[in-house]
């Protein structure tokens, strides 16, 4: 095959497109985010998970320790099971507790470990017990609204 | 439009169907000689430096205004929900995922299908692809199929290409003269866009607008009308058709990788 100085462009061009493909994936995506290291598998069931979505964060202390890997609708206690992807670096007591939190007033809602006490770690396969619900926006308002009528009225009750 | 007497509605709509059955034949046809065609590699590259390299100026420069105008318009509308630093999210995804694949393919429509067609009907005008046949060279091997690898190794460079560029520009535009924060214009592209997901299905979409491109304005000569209108004719037709296809299989695309 003769060389020509084609070769030189087309090589350089091709290596122009190296590099916009790595910018793309390691300064604009998560390529270096993306935790490479096992994980281990643990669930539990949520009464109400508001807008938790497949891969949202599970973060302890505000870091990020694992991902939700899925949520589904346990029909026998009509509440739903979220299994969650917990990195192998990290170790939780068997009683830690979850709660369903938001990041920022109107941000994405991940999942909050909070370590127990307890000396034994979760392993794969097991269940957390402790769970806190997401806050239904609607349920706190309605939950004010009825507390306000509870009250006696201001103007009613005034001392004479 | 033309109009058709009744009588002849059958034999167009056979001419059609036989048009649909031939750009299948030579598709198919196209894609057994890849082989052979890939081991002739020094074809295929000058191809790419054909259809890449001459078409990297004009990528590089729309990138950088689409980057511009995204930074720029993204901003009034996000400053007005207080969240103007999601602006390097909403740059970054819809170039990576929108607007990337398509204009690179449009552009390239313009730019690289319109020269395939007018070169390969010219050759047809001009019995070279006859001449060639005549000496036992495979026209759609030595001359076809080289052009269909060199588009899609070609437009998924430029599409990167422009998206990369595209980005900087909505940097430039948004953090340098607007002054949104740097930090959050990175962390949040960052945390909103997924390798896989985003920049691998750009990619495949990319990969699949390089095909229907290429392919397209390979057929368009192929079939083009001997005669100096004929081949005016079959360019326009492979920019008119390629860009429509480009749309529509972006459409489908998309339904297909992004819905939830």
């Amino acid at each position: 095959m003769q060389r020509s100085k084609n070769d030189v462009w087309v090589g350089l061009f091709v290596m122009i497109g190296f590099a916009a493909v790595l910018f793309l994936a390691l300064k604009s995506a998560n390529l270096l985010q993306i935790s490479w290291s096992a994980d281990y598998k643990v669930s539990a069931k949520f009464d109400n998970i508001g807008g938790l979505k497949n891969g949202a964060a599970v973060k302890s202390a505000g870091v990020v320790v694992g991902r939700v890997e899925s949520i589904v609708f346990d029909d026998g206690a009509y509440q739903a099971r979220v299994y969650l992807a917990l990195d192998k670096r990290y170790a939780f007591p068997k009683d830690s507790s979850l709660k369903i939190l938001t990041s920022g007033l109107l941000g994405e809602q991940y999942i909050g470990i909070e370590a127990g006490a307890d000396d034994n770690f979760l392993a794969p396969g097991d269940k957390i017990g402790s769970t806190q619900s997401a806050v239904v926006l609607e349920n706190l308002i309605s939950q004010f609204l009825y507390n306000k009528a509870a009250e006696p009225s201001a103007s009613g009750t005034a001392p004479k | 439009m033309k109009w058709y007497h009744p009588a002849e509605l059958g034999y167009v709509a056979r001419q059609i169907l036989a048009g649909w059955g031939f750009g299948a034949r030579l598709l198919w046809r196209l894609m057994t000689l890849s082989g052979r065609c890939l081991r002739r590699f020094d074809l295929v590259r000058d191809q790419v430096h054909f259809l890449g390299n001459y078409s990297l100026a004009i990528i590089t420069v729309s990138g950088l205004f689409v980057g511009f105008v995204l930074g720029l318009q993204g901003y009034y509308t996000l400053q007005r929900y207080g969240s103007a630093e999601a602006l390097g999210l909403l740059v970054a995804l819809s170039l990576v995922r929108e607007l990337g694949p398509v204009v690179a393919a449009l552009l390239f429509a313009g730019r690289a299908g319109a020269s395939i067609t007018a070169e390969i009907g010219l050759m047809r005008a001009g019995e070279q692809l006859t001449a060639l046949e005549m000496m036992a060279v495979d026209p759609e091997l030595r001359i076809l199929a080289p052009r269909l690898w060199g588009g899609i190794l070609a437009l998924p460079v430029l599409t990167a290409v422009f998206s990369a560029v595209g980005i900087l520009g909505g940097y430039t535009v948004g953090v340098l003269l607007i002054g949104v924060d740097s930090g959050a214009f990175w962390s949040q592209m960052q945390g909103g866009v997924d390798v896989f997901k985003d920049v691998g299905n750009g990619m495949i979409k990319s990969l699949v607008f390089a095909i229907a491109v290429t392919f397209i304005a390979l057929l368009q000569g192929y079939v083009a009308q001997p005669t100096p209108e004929g081949v005016a004719n079959a360019t326009t037709r492979s920019v008119v058709v390629s860009s429509l296809s480009v749309l529509g299989l972006d459409f489908i695309l998309t339904v297909m990788m992004f819905s939830i």
